[in-house]
């Protein structure tokens, strides 16, 4: 070690220089130097992350396509995937455990096959968060870029998943008597917040993960008792009416719940308005922010320990 | 970038007493099974948590590089050369002490970005955004990027997935991408020289003509040779130790009477 200090070594073989009696601080500082892989502040921030946008498109639909690039139907199973899923629960909850309680047929399957894919949006951009990170460290190590572009974009490959659930929701819906309206056009901003929402949820989730990669193991759990908590097939008011009404209120403003009944408003005619809480657009809009942007800030907080080992 | 000092050498890194340290999970002794992995964690304290093992990969390395000179990494297996590497990118944080730099340094690969299961063609452009290309660069350099990989040469390959390329067309086009970008300040980590006799030396024709446009270039490598080649400065590493720093030749000898070589 002796032999190292840094301004021995390189004066090894060179004549000595007017910079010698400075320190590596001052002598970057002299010439410009910055540190390598320090944060950048939080507008710098965003400035970097909105250059990569083309990346984190791209990497988002590769990561789609690559999905089922080994099937033999292909992107099929895209739309397939969702449509078993929903054949799965109805078979379950509509036939087996009869959770339809207070609703006709009619609003009862679209019902149940919006809050399955509606929560399965939230549900996968969190699983996929947790690794977007840890699962991804040889990118982390190799290549320099923003890396709230990773969970982003993990969110954003479940966002185009969710869209072609959608065209079987769509069928679905119509097959059930609920033909398309203007009132379908509220799906787009119910999903603009969810998105945010979800996205905000995979940065905390991307941060936690790189930490702690356990969590992949324990989150399919926790996602589970959310989904049971969040009335995907039953309606809250209904199942716990003889239960305190806090309990039903706390289940109805969790934001899955409250995207799932957005959508499910939007999209069945039987499902009016008096099934949704009060406020509920307000509501949908404040977890939205919320979440979005804590979980960019908190995720931006760590962005220079991302990588370590 | 900045005013010039009487030798007129501008500093493009410089390290600063750089430690790195790497955690494992799951390596804390014993046996690998759940007995042992919930005794470990019954068993904590003593500072050390819970079955993760430290690596201290890098031990107070300081050096300064300047623009224009090209510098050789060696030392054995092990001796953290490609781990001092990714910290000058800013891709492993330090443990402890700095790294300065001008602009990003960035390392010379893109095989973490590209995935098997999608076509050549679209690797080239996922392969080029993630290291910072615009559409349009991509575009423009798309051609070039297939042809210098020589991949359609035995026909339509480009648009077949990657995953039924064989090895050395894989590495052919992973080279072809990575080196279709300048860079200011640019490490190439051993292991270059892929491909068949032909492409290995398109490919080290390409490296010439990425050294001569950045700044400072960085090599790790196995082979003295290709040291010689290139390098005017090499830093010799050895667990983690900056153990010599100095003219080329220099070093080589001694590290060679070191090695046996």
């Amino acid at each position: 070690m002796s032999d190292t200090t840094h301004d021995g070594a390189v004066a090894l073989s060179t004549p000595p220089s007017a910079d010698d009696g400075l320190s590596a601080a001052e002598m970057a500082t002299k010439y410009g130097l910055t540190v390598s892989g320090a944060r950048p502040g939080l507008f710098e921030y965003v400035r970097q992350l909105w250059g990569r946008r083309h990346f984190i498109m791209a990497f988002s639909r590769a990561k789609l396509t690559a999905q089922y690039s080994q099937a033999k139907l292909g992107q099929l199973w895209q739309v397939a995937t969702p449509l078993l899923n929903a054949l799965v629960y109805y078979l379950i909850f509509g036939l087996i455990l009869g959770t339809r309680k207070g609703m006709t047929q009619e609003v009862f399957i679209p019902f149940l096959v919006t809050g399955v894919f509606v929560f399965t949006f939230t549900q996968s951009s969190v699983m996929a968060g947790v690794r977007a990170i840890s699962g991804n460290l040889g990118l982390v190590r190799a290549l320099h870029f923003p890396r709230a572009s990773l969970p982003i974009s993990f969110s954003l490959q479940q966002l185009q998943q969710l869209l072609f659930s959608m065209i079987v929701l769509a069928v679905v819906a119509v097959a059930f008597g609920s033909y398309p309206g203007p009132s379908w056009l509220l799906i787009i901003p119910a999903l603009v917040m969810q998105f945010l929402f979800n996205t905000g949820l995979a940065m905390i989730m991307a941060r936690l993960g790189s930490k702690t990669p356990d969590l992949a193991q324990l989150m399919p759990f926790v996602m589970r008792t959310w989904m049971y908590a969040s009335g995907v097939m039953f309606s809250i008011p209904v199942m716990l009416k003889d239960k305190p009404d806090w309990i039903a209120n706390v289940l109805q403003y969790n934001p899955a719940a409250i995207y799932m009944d957005l959508i499910r408003f939007a999209l069945i005619d039987g499902y009016g308005s008096e099934n949704l809480p009060s406020h509920v657009w307000a509501v949908a809009l404040a977890w939205a922010v919320l979440v979005g942007v804590v979980g960019f800030v908190y995720f931006w907080k760590a962005e220079e320990r991302y990588g370590r080992g | 970038m900045a005013d010039d000092n009487t030798s007129g050498r501008v500093p493009t890194v410089i390290a600063d007493d750089v430690h790195i340290v790497y955690r494992v999970n799951g390596a804390g002794g014993g046996k690998g099974s759940a007995t042992a992995a919930l005794s470990r964690i019954l068993r904590r304290g003593k500072g050390e948590s819970r079955g993760v093992r430290k690596v201290h990969a890098v031990r107070g390395v300081s050096f300064t590089a300047y623009r224009g000179e090209a510098i050789g990494l060696i030392g054995t297996n092990g001796s953290g050369k490609s781990t001092l590497l990714r910290a000058i990118a800013g891709l492993l944080p330090t443990e402890h002490g700095k790294v300065y730099t001008d602009g990003q340094p960035s390392l010379l690969g893109v095989n973490a970005a590209l995935m098997s299961d999608l076509t050549g063609e679209r690797n080239v452009v996922l392969g080029g955004l993630a290291m910072g290309m615009s559409r349009e660069e991509i575009r423009e350099r798309y051609q070039g990027i297939v042809d210098f990989s020589g991949i359609n040469e035995k026909g339509d390959f480009i648009t077949l997935p990657m995953r039924t390329y064989s090895s050395g067309m894989a590495a052919r086009l992973r080279f072809s991408i990575a080196a279709a970008k300048n860079h200011d300040v640019l490490m190439i980590d051993e292991a270059l020289a892929t491909g068949d006799r032909k492409f290995q030396i398109r490919s080290e024709k390409r490296i010439r003509e990425l050294r001569k446009e950045a700044g400072t270039v960085f090599l790790v490598s196995h082979s003295n040779k290709s040291i010689r080649d290139t390098c005017d400065r090499v830093l010799w590493l050895e667990k983690g130790e900056l153990l010599m720093d100095g003219p080329t030749d220099e070093v080589l000898k001694a590290y060679e009477r070191e090695t046996g070589k």
